[in-house]
């Protein structure tokens, strides 16, 4: 097994990812390609950190960042979709092209 | 008494208008008649100071500077609270004492559009101190200072009261006068360099250029610096043309004071300060300022030829008037300059004079346009007459004052002082003698193309146009009876000025 | 000083007339006269609409003027009596030689040590100032080689000629005091000396002359008036301005400096433009009063200029008999001189209506009739001439007068004779042809002057304005009783019999005009025709042969044109529609005392060797009473001899003239008597004849070219262009000026301040909103682009990475 081999899939994931957070006009298919981002990062970090051999042992800290990770991501997940349900309120739509209340 | 004149006489004639118009502050707009009131009384109580000065002013004596007061003021720089009157600048501080109250007495039924008598009159008065002050200033600071607190009044009465155009007008008025007053400061202060910066004071400072040896090179460019200031003011060719917009635009009142005193404020700084301190380079720059006034006299009369509108058409006549004044201030002989200030003062009351008659057939017509005019003896016949009066005074007829601030000043031309092109003086002898050709001519027009002839179909039943009324009668007779007076005894201003003039040009016999 | 006095010793006496210093208190005090006539012009303008009855405002003028005809007439008794005194006290002590440099009053009694002793100052200071002049090399040398001449000159002159010998002359009594005074100019006199003005009278034959012909025609003229311009719309302003005339024209003459002469002269002026403007409702007057000042103002530019050129080469004096003394004693050089007398020249020929100045005087007849007789024909327009005489050495030097042919003011004036005769003409308003008339005469009076006749010159204005001033008034005389047309075709003809008073005295007064034996004209006709030189043994002053011709020409013209004007006016068939009656007593007097003088004052100067004995004894007392003494403070002249056969011819002359007139309308009253001109005459059948009448019918297009050539170009286009220019050119600066500073500062605000400087710090606050401008784009408030751009920022990092590393 290389390394590089799951560098590749994180990557392509990584780029699925940001195509559909990027193309994708649904909030929660947005929501749900921002976790497939996240996902490819957990991949790369895990793999790191198997891969990282210090004195010919293998790492734990690239596993600790992905738990870590999938935490915070639970927790995004959750806001996300408050913000997704209340938008769905005040618009009927969840368009996210139509959500343009961050400009200044 | 004479012991409070000589040392808070001229402190209290210059400042008390400004007292005035610090007591109108208090008093609510809507009350006018008390605004006016005041307004009159603060001018008529300044010129019984001025009278009680005058009364008290050695006249053997008028090269002397009298009632002098010299304290420090800004001593950082050396300036100082220098004041004093000499028989230069008396004629000009009596011609402003005389004008403020007659033009305070027309406003009594002549407030312009958009009303507002308190501030109206608040402004004449600061207006009333800046030219006080500019006269007695014999500190070039000081002057500087009451030079630039004239330009603010003025600019709102032309921005506030003026005519359609007078943004335009107003604003250009203001930064003209205050790009030539820059330079005007940078002359100064270069002159404060050079000299040592020891003093501001202009009869020092005199003597501090002849003392120190300043380049002639030097002495040029300051010069130049001044002319720039002075001669906008004045204004020559070819920096006349803020005066004809500023004169068509203010209210009546602005033009008479614009046209009787604020200009003579640049022909006086040319005698009081320019020549005496820098005569040599007033050699150099005399030939100069001599084709200036000499291209200004035949031009303004041109421009005069070419107006449609009253208003315009006097203003510009300014221009050529001035060219009368300046030519005579550049032979730089006593005579030459004696001959300008009698025509400062001739032309103050002249042009003031047909300023306020242009005003009253405004207010009677609603237009100045000469076309529309005509027949203003049949419908008006006694304003007519003075029309034709001032006309006549205007164009330089011997026997009124204009004739003794023209034709010595044509005759100084023939002989100018040492140093100085005589052929070329000569030429603008003959072009200035031309010039009164031209004079004639676009006064007589004016005169026959507003006063003779019958009244158009369109004013020939106006009920509004009436002769002369009261205020008129009151504001404009001194006028009237001053121009037949000085035009008999001429004595009576060169006398005066005499003695300070052959003063003020000894620098230069040096 | 002892050059200058020296020369004047040696030569004086030998060049010199004998003189005295006449004195009374009358001399030193004819300024009164003027003083008269102001203050009835300042009452009558202060009082003259309340004056109780405004129509007889007429009585205050009345009364001053009166008043001052009787000081003048005094004056001038006083004067004559004076003069013949001393005539008579002359034969008992031989010398009364006095030193010619003080010229002043000798006072009798203490009032006038004051007098006294400011006429001194007046003119002793101004000899220092002469002393001064004359002690330069250059012009003591000149004083010298002049005062030669005029030694020569005067020893033929007292040798063969006898005529002034056993008269001692009256010297002028001068009295000034101080006006103003000024600062000097420049060199040693910027040490502060003081140049002072004087205002003064002179009372000398010339202006004591003038004093009495101003009052006498003005007084007529008042009188006249009452009934004349009776229920005028403004018979008060006419009465004002009457008085303001008669005052500034006494106050012209009796100037002592050129100064006081400039005063005088332009408010002449003005009063002629109120007076020829009085009907100003219609247009045509005040363009005529415009036409009147203008013109004279044109000519003003010379009179000043010639002023300050004498002002200058006298030391800065404007003292009239310094100058003439100067002038005299070699004190000017002759360049300041021809220069001087050239540009005066200017102003004569545009007061007293010389060729090419002369297009307003016709013009000026739009005013009142009255008006026209006293300013347009007896006084004012005479200025000029009377200029001349008051500073004569200056002129004859100035234009080399002596012993010449020709000069520039005689030709002038010979011109002027011709051209306005001719011009006569062809006018149909009888005015007109009197206005025409006066030009030429004055063309007479110039000539005269010209050639060095003096006292002819002076004499022919003398009559001139006594006939002058009579054919006018009769001309008002009948357009008041021809329903006020001064039409001659029209208007007028046979009204010799409808009003016969009219007719004898414009008989009289054409007689005196044309120069027929013995009336006034004929006189002074014919010494100015002696005085030219021309005609051979006359003796006088040069050759004018050319002019004498000239002269001749316009004495066939002037009776020519006025007998056409009689035969229009009284002869052949009345063409009114009115019926024409003499006019009233307060008009006719005037006629008839006028004609009266047209008679008689001729012969105040009948040349010496007529009529016997009688010539020597009566003849030439004008030339007696008003000649200065020569040598003084006037030059040195000759007079010419008379000449019997050059009066005849001039007679013959005329008479031809007029009889060629006379048959033409008598030939063409034969075939139509109503007809005026003959409807197929020359004009028609000859090409060059059609010419010359167009030419003079449009007054040799000297107006054209004055309104075409000059005055509307400036009016129009001219002024336009500088107009333009200065709206467009010298304003457009000024504004571009402020355009550009206003571009420049929105350019400086706008990139520099806002954009570089302050965007550079929007870290902070709102100037980071304002700068954010561009930024803004990009913050669309999508969180897809925000996304877009951090993955695309992510990229690019990592592309720069990836290349960097």
């Amino acid at each position: 097994m290389y390394l590089t081999q799951y560098l590749l899939l994180a990557a392509v994931l990584f780029c699925i990812g940001v195509y559909g957070v990027l193309t994708r006009r649904n909030g929660v298919m947005v929501l749900m390609s921002i976790e497939l981002i996240l996902n490819a990062v957990n991949i790369n970090m895990v793999a790191f950190g198997v891969f990282n051999h210090v004195d010919g042992q293998a790492q734990v800290g690239g596993a600790v960042f992905a738990l870590f990770i999938i935490a915070v991501a639970a927790a995004e997940v959750g806001v996300g979709l408050a913000i997704v349900l209340l938008i769905y309120r005040n618009r009927q739509s969840i368009d996210v092209s139509e959500a343009s209340l961050m400009k200044g | 008494m004479t012991e409070f004149l000589n040392d808070w006489g001229i402190t209290v004639l210059v400042f008390l208008p400004l007292v005035g118009a610090l007591l109108m502050m208090f008093i609510p707009a809507k009350d006018e008649e008390s605004h006016k009131l005041i307004a009159l009384l603060t001018t008529v109580a300044t010129a019984l100071v001025g009278i009680a000065l005058f009364s008290e002013f050695d006249f053997d004596r008028t090269a002397d500077l009298q009632f002098d007061v010299n304290t420090s003021w800004i001593s950082v720089v050396n300036a100082n609270y220098h004041v004093a009157i000499d028989g230069m600048s008396l004629p000009l501080i009596a011609l402003t004492l005389l004008v403020v109250p007659l033009v305070i007495i027309y406003s009594w039924n002549h407030i312009p559009d958009p009303g507002n008598a308190k501030m109206f009159l608040m402004l004449i008065l600061v207006l009333h101190t800046g030219m006080l002050g500019s006269f007695v200033a014999q500190d070039i600071v000081l002057f500087f200072v009451f030079f630039e607190v004239v330009l603010l009044p003025m600019y709102f009465m032309i921005g506030v009261w003026g005519g359609p155009d007078r943004l335009y007008a107003s604003i250009k008025f203001f930064l003209y006068t205050l790009f030539g007053s820059a330079l005007m400061l940078v002359a100064f202060l270069a002159l404060y360099w050079n000299t040592g910066s020891q003093t501001f004071d202009m009869q020092e400072l005199a003597s501090l250029v002849a003392e120190r040896d300043i380049p002639l090179g030097t002495q040029v460019l300051i010069f130049g610096g001044m002319f720039l200031g002075f001669g906008i003011k004045v204004p020559m060719f070819p920096f006349h043309t803020w005066l004809p917009d500023a004169h068509t635009q203010a209210p009546t009142q602005g033009s008479v004071i614009l046209a009787a005193v604020l200009l003579k404020l640049g022909t006086y700084g040319f005698v009081r300060i320019a020549i005496p301190i820098l005569p040599e380079a007033a050699v150099e720059w005399a030939p100069w300022i001599g084709l200036l006034a000499v291209i200004g006299i035949i031009y303004g009369a041109l421009g005069c030829l070419a107006q449609t509108d009253m208003k315009r058409l006097i203003a510009f006549s300014s221009v050529a008037h001035m060219g009368y004044v300046m030519l005579g201030i550049a032979t730089l002989t006593p005579f030459g300059i004696n001959a300008a200030i009698f025509g400062m003062v001739a032309h103050g009351l002249i042009t003031g004079m047909l300023f306020f008659i242009a005003g009253s057939v405004k207010d009677r017509y609603h237009t100045l346009e000469i076309k529309r005019l005509g027949g203003l003896l049949v419908q008006a016949p006694k304003m007519g007459w003075i029309l034709g009066f001032c006309t006549m005074a205007s164009l330089g007829l011997p026997g009124l004052a204009g004739f003794w601030g023209e034709f010595p000043a044509i005759l100084a031309a023939y002989n100018p002082a040492d140093g100085v092109s005589t052929s070329l003086f000569r030429v603008y002898m003959v072009i200035a003698a031309i010039g009164t050709v031209f004079a004639a001519g676009y006064l007589l027009w004016l005169l026959q193309r507003t006063a003779f002839g019958t009244p158009s179909d369109e004013f020939a039943d106006d009920p509004e146009i009436t002769d002369m009324n009261m205020t008129e009668w009151i504001a404009w007779t001194p006028f009237l009876v001053l121009i037949v007076l000085f035009g008999f005894v001429p004595g009576i201003i060169f006398d005066i000025t005499d003695g300070a003039v052959v003063e003020s040009l000894k620098t230069l016999a040096r | 000083m002892s050059v200058f006095s020296s020369a004047t010793s040696i030569f004086a006496a030998a060049a010199s007339d004998e003189s005295f210093q006449p004195s009374d208190w009358l001399f030193e005090n004819v300024w009164i006269v003027p003083a008269i006539m102001l203050a009835s012009f300042v009452y009558i303008l202060l009082f003259g609409k309340t004056f109780p009855g405004k129509d007889r405002v007429h009585f205050v003028g009345l009364t001053a003027i009166s008043a001052a005809l009787a000081i003048s007439l005094l004056t001038a008794f006083t004067w004559i009596t004076q003069y013949e005194g001393e005539q008579g006290d002359h034969s008992a002590q031989t010398s009364a030689f006095v030193d010619p440099s003080i010229v002043t009053a000798v006072d009798a009694d203490e009032e006038g040590d004051k007098a006294k002793d400011s006429s001194r100052g007046c003119l002793a200071e101004s000899n220092v100032v002469g002393d001064l002049r004359a002690s330069d090399d250059e012009y003591a040398l000149g004083s010298l080689l002049l005062n030669d001449i005029g030694s020569a000159e005067l020893a033929v002159d007292a040798g063969e000629d006898g005529k002034g010998a056993g008269h001692i002359k009256a010297k002028p009594v001068v009295r000034c005091l101080e006006w103003f005074s000024t600062g000097s100019f420049g060199g040693e006199s910027a040490t502060g000396d003081t140049l002072k003005f004087h205002i003064g009278t002179i009372a000398d034959g010339q202006s004591i002359m003038m004093l009495v012909v101003v009052t006498f025609i003005s007084f007529l003229v008042h009188l006249y008036s009452t009934e004349y311009v009776k229920g005028d719309r403004r018979y008060v302003h006419y009465y004002a301005f009457l008085s303001l005339f008669t005052a500034s024209m006494l106050f012209m003459v009796l100037s002592s400096s050129t100064l006081q002469l400039i005063v005088g002269w332009e408010l002449v002026g003005v009063c002629s433009f109120g007076l020829i403007g009085h009907w100003w409702e219609e247009k045509p007057n005040s363009d005529a009063a415009l036409k009147a000042f203008l013109t004279n103002r044109v000519g003003d530019i010379g009179l000043l200029v010639g002023m300050i050129v004498l002002f200058f080469g006298a030391g800065q004096t404007f003292d009239i008999q310094t100058i003439n003394y100067l002038a005299v004693h070699g004190g000017l050089s002759q360049t300041t001189m021809t220069v001087a007398a050239l540009c005066l020249m200017t102003a004569v020929m545009s007061k007293s209506g010389q060729f090419i100045l002369h297009t307003w005087l016709p013009d000026a007849m739009a005013g009142p009739t009255p008006v026209s007789a006293l300013i347009h024909a007896a006084t004012m327009v005479v200025a000029g001439v009377y200029m001349i005489g008051r500073l004569y050495p200056v002129f004859w030097f100035g234009m080399s007068i002596e012993g010449s042919p020709i000069n520039a003011l005689a030709f002038v004036g010979a011109l002027t004779v011709v051209g306005g005769g001719a011009l006569a003409f062809v006018q149909n308003d009888v005015k007109k042809v009197l206005a025409y008339s006066t030009v030429s005469q004055l063309g007479y009076m110039v000539l005269a002057l010209g050639v060095g006749a003096y006292t002819a010159g002076m004499f022919h204005l003398f009559t001139h304005a006594f006939f002058k001033a009579c054919l006018f008034l009769g001309a008002g005389a009948l357009s008041h009783a021809c329903h006020h047309s001064f039409d001659m075709k029209a208007e007028m003809g046979g009204l010799r019999k409808r009003m016969p008073v009219t007719f004898a005295t414009f008989m009289i007064g054409t007689l005196a005009l044309v120069g027929v034996f013995p009336f006034a004209g004929f006189w002074s006709k014919d010494e100015i025709l002696v005085g030219t030189g021309g005609f051979p043994s006359t003796n006088a002053n040069g050759n004018y042969t050319l002019l004498l011709i000239m002269g001749l020409i316009g004495a066939a013209m002037t009776a020519g044109y006025m007998t056409r004007v009689i035969w229009l006016v009284f002869f052949g068939e009345y063409r009114g529609h009115v019926d024409p009656h003499d006019p009233p007593p307060v008009m006719k007097y005037p006629l008839i005392i006028l004609a009266g003088l047209s008679v008689v004052t001729g012969f105040l100067n009948f040349p010496a060797d007529w009529f016997g004995g009688l010539g020597s004894r009566f003849g030439l007392k004008f030339e007696q009473w008003v000649e200065p003494p020569r040598g003084d403070t006037f030059p040195v002249i000759t007079h010419g001899d008379s000449n019997f056969l050059l009066a005849v011819i001039a007679s013959a002359v005329g008479v031809a003239s007029a009889a060629l007139v006379w048959t033409y309308y008598q030939k063409l009253y034969a075939k139509d008597p109503s007809a005026t001109e003959v409807t197929e005459g020359l004009r028609s059948k000859n090409k060059l004849a059609a010419g010359g009448y167009a030419l003079l019918e449009n007054k040799y297009y000297l107006d054209d070219l004055y309104q075409g050539g000059i005055a509307d170009p400036m009016k129009g286009p001219i002024a336009r262009a500088a107009y333009w220019l200065n709206q467009n050119v010298i304003d457009e600066v000024v504004n571009t000026a402020g355009r550009t500073s206003a571009m420049l500062g929105r350019f400086v605000y706008r990139y520099i301040d806002q954009g570089a400087i302050d965007g550079s710090v929007n870290l902070s606050g709102t100037s980071a909103s304002e700068s954010g401008g561009l930024l803004r784009k990009v913050q669309t408030g999508r969180v897809r682009n925000y996304a877009s751009l951090m993955f695309g920022a992510a990229a690019l990092l990592a592309a720069v990475f990836i290349l960097a590393i």
